[in-house]
């Protein structure tokens, strides 16, 4: 199919096959180490998450000592470069963590690679997602939450059928965004030596040393990773929006 | 102050007090001329990129939001493009990729430009440039977008004329509500540049990475490095709410 | 009776973990050829490789080959992540302050390797004015930075593929590095086309170590003799050799 093309540029044959699925071209190692890079962002994301709506709740409904600690968490995360708080997270986290399985007379627990990225950037995510949340929740028109109090509904049922719903438009397009930055944190990994698409590239590039054709594949395929997940989250947002009162300015 | 936060104040200080006298820093004293290279090779290159990249950024915003299509199309491209990558696969594709093209093409070398080519820093003043552009041009795109269209209208019935129009009302306009945003944005960019030092640039991460080949220690300079960039980042906050105080007033 | 069973048991638990552990032996995740570098199939191969896999056989150990980043491998064995470091690591007085080490398994001279267009030789003055590249957090950056770093900018890269590939187009006029590693970059093509060996630097052992040996966290001897017991018995029933005699013309043991 693409004779014409490889006989008016050589280089280009070569180049796709470097890139061939199966061995000898490195095709589908980039493409594992793309699958790597996916369970990573969405461990992280979810964890992310899950630590934004209790620092968002905390933040709104917390006590004051709560309050300035959640805000030193958000501060410091978003101040330190990501790269510093991965090595921080990683070779202190493990250590305080096997330091005090010691303590207890345990032996070390090996944390998994994937474990460990999963976590250190879902702290990171965390950070900001809190401050994404508590805007979402904090869009919620009073009056509703304090109509369906008075109808009698406990905090859970509030949140459930009042604030989530109303919510969730507000936050989506943050939301996007975070799930965005969380893949491409994922590149961060490769410089502490996780086994996903960036660390993948960079071995392949290393030992043939077709560094631009290699890089180039690997951008395309964060390119289509963000664009579907783009078109994803713009297909929830119009769900979401649907029946909600005009548009926002 | 309130007495909680006079606890939370005294337990901060006791823990930079014990880490002040329990961890290792007799390092410092021999690394201090090579940090500060490393903070002020961080500093201009944060500075640089953000003037350069924002200098790329108006075009690209105005073209998405009022030029035409064959113009505004590759804008877009271009802003699509930088976001839907990682920044440290552009820095590598940059200077590895190009690199990599080098030897096809001796002739660069007798060029006047290889002593320029030869070094790493023109590489990622580039990739940090060109990726605080395509993040900006999408602020920029909204900032432009939202200033009313009654502005500008009002403006042309006066007789102004289109240049004239972007220069004393839409821009500044723009520039006023993309503030508080491109603050944050610098922020970000300061949280990029230790990148850089994968493709052999000396900045203040470098620095505190051959403290800890050097000698062996782990956390210490990795803490120092994490107060350093706080501090950065507040001076940037504090710049620019300096900046939205004088610009920022009378927004409709 | 119960002291039967309580004594059975723990022998048994004993038993069990000793031959459940496995010892993580990390290794660096950048390509390092001919000694560990990954193929297209995602696999490890390697001199090293091998190596590793007939010192655990003959030790008795299950050994689950690690790759960890290389300027992080000794925080990483430091803080439990991996057991044991077997990454072409050389034995050096500074990393004997944090880590321990096995009886060495190589020993290779290094050697500096530059542009084809400059006349330089290994030495302080042959590299004054000269770009030198060397790979973060290894012997050759230490020894550079004792040596050369007064007269010759230094560059320090990630891995030494990197290097390479500077050499390559140009932006660096010599790289120091394990001879034999650059062996394997001088019969690619690009590296025979630009470059050729300047020489062998004049040795430091203090700087340079004892050859590579395997690295375990301080005070684990259980395993330091485990690798040692490997190690010499390879050595001695000619597996060692023969694994050599695929990779290289003459072994490398360096006695």
């Amino acid at each position: 199919m693409f004779e014409g093309l490889f006989d008016l540029w050589p280089g280009l044959q070569a180049s796709a096959d470097l890139l061939a699925l199966q061995p000898p071209g490195w095709g589908g190692n980039l493409l594992r180490g793309a699958v790597n890079s996916l369970i990573i962002a969405l461990g992280a994301f979810a964890l992310g998450l899950l630590i934004g709506i209790g620092g968002a709740l905390g933040k709104m409904n917390g006590g004051p000592v709560t309050r300035d600690l959640l805000a030193v968490y958000t501060t410091v995360v978003r101040a330190v470069p990501e790269l510093i708080l991965i090595l921080l997270l990683y070779y202190a986290g493990t250590d305080i963590l096997n330091q005090i399985l010691r303590m207890l007379g345990q032996r070390p627990v090996e944390i998994s690679g994937l474990a460990a990225g999963i976590a250190v950037l879902g702290i990171v995510q965390g950070a900001y997602a809190t401050e994404v949340l508590r805007g979402a929740i904090q869009s919620v028109p009073r009056g509703q939450i304090e109509a369906a109090r008075a109808y009698g509904m406990s905090p859970v049922q509030v949140f459930r059928r009042i604030t989530l719903p109303a919510m969730l438009p507000n936050a989506l397009p943050g939301m996007s965004n975070l799930w965005l930055i969380a893949t491409k944190d994922t590149a961060l990994l490769a410089i502490v030596g996780f086994a996903e698409l960036t660390l993948e590239t960079r071995q392949a590039a290393g030992s043939t040393r077709a560094y631009f054709t290699f890089f180039l594949a690997a951008g395309a395929i964060y390119l289509v990773m963000t664009l579907v997940s783009g078109r994803f989250f713009g297909w929830l947002e119009a769900r979401y929006r649907r029946g909600q009162a005009g548009a926002r300015a | 102050m309130k007495p909680h936060r006079i606890v939370l104040v005294l337990i901060a200080l006791a823990l930079v007090l014990w880490a002040a006298f329990s961890l290792r820093w007799d390092w410092i004293p021999r690394y201090a001329p090579l940090a500060l290279e490393g903070i002020w090779r961080t500093i201009w290159l944060l500075v640089l990129s953000v003037v350069i990249g924002f200098a790329l950024a108006v075009p690209l915003g105005l073209a998405q939001a009022a030029g035409p299509r064959w113009l505004a199309a590759p804008a877009r491209w271009f802003c699509t493009l930088i976001r839907g990558t990682p920044l440290l696969l552009q820095i590598w594709l940059i200077y590895y990729g190009l690199g990599s093209l080098f030897p096809q093409f001796p002739w660069i070398r007798e060029s006047e430009l290889w002593p320029i080519l030869r070094q790493a820093w023109p590489y990622a003043l580039v990739a940090l440039s060109l990726s605080f552009a395509g993040y900006e041009g999408e602020v920029m795109r909204g900032a432009f977008k939202s200033v009313p269209a009654g502005q500008l209208a009002a403006a042309r019935a006066f007789g102004f004329s289109p240049f004239a129009t972007f220069r004393r009302v839409w821009l500044p306009q723009a520039l006023a509500r993309a503030l508080p945003t491109l603050g944050g944005e610098t922020i970000l960019q300061m949280k990029a540049t230790p990148l850089v030092a994968t493709i052999t640039v000396i900045d203040i991460y470098a620095v505190a990475s051959r403290v800890r080949q050097d000698t062996f220690i782990i956390y210490e300079p990795l803490l120092l490095l994490a107060v350093l960039y706080m501090a950065l980042a507040g001076l940037i906050a504090l710049a620019f709410r300096g900046l939205e105080r004088r610009y920022g007033r009378g927004l409709g | 009776m119960k002291k039967l069973i309580l004594t059975a048991s723990v022998v048994a638990l004993m038993a069990g973990a000793a031959a459940a552990q496995t010892v993580r032996v990390g290794i660096a995740a950048e390509p390092y050829p001919p000694f560990a570098s990954p193929d297209a199939a995602g696999n490890w191969v390697g001199w090293e490789v091998e190596i590793i896999g007939a010192v655990c056989a003959a030790a008795e150990l299950t050994c689950e080959i690690t790759p960890t980043a290389w300027d992080g491998i000794i925080p990483a064995l430091v803080s439990g992540q991996i057991d044991a470091i077997m990454a072409s690591m050389s034995i050096t007085e500074d990393r004997m302050q944090t880590i321990d080490f096995s009886d060495r398994y190589y020993n290779t001279p290094t050697v500096i390797v530059g542009q084809r267009s400059i006349t330089m030789d290994a030495t302080p003055e042959g590299l004054a004015g000269r770009v030198l590249g060397v790979q973060v957090s290894t012997i050759h950056q230490a020894y550079a930075q004792q040596y050369f770093e007064a007269n010759t900018e230094l560059r320090t890269y990630q891995t030494q593929d990197e290097a390479n590939q500077d050499l390559v187009a140009g932006r660096i006029d010599a790289t120091q590095a394990d001879s034999i590693a650059l062996d394997a970059f001088l019969a690619t093509p690009e590296g025979a086309a630009c470059c050729e060996v300047k020489g062998t630097v004049a040795n430091d052992e203090s700087i340079l170590g004892q050859g590579v040996g395997v690295g375990v966290r301080k005070g684990d001897d259980a395993l330091r003799e485990a690798f040692n017991r490997g190690i010499a018995a390879i050595r001695a029933n000619g597996v060692y050799d023969e694994i050599t005699a695929r990779y290289f013309a003459s072994s490398i043991y360096g006695d």
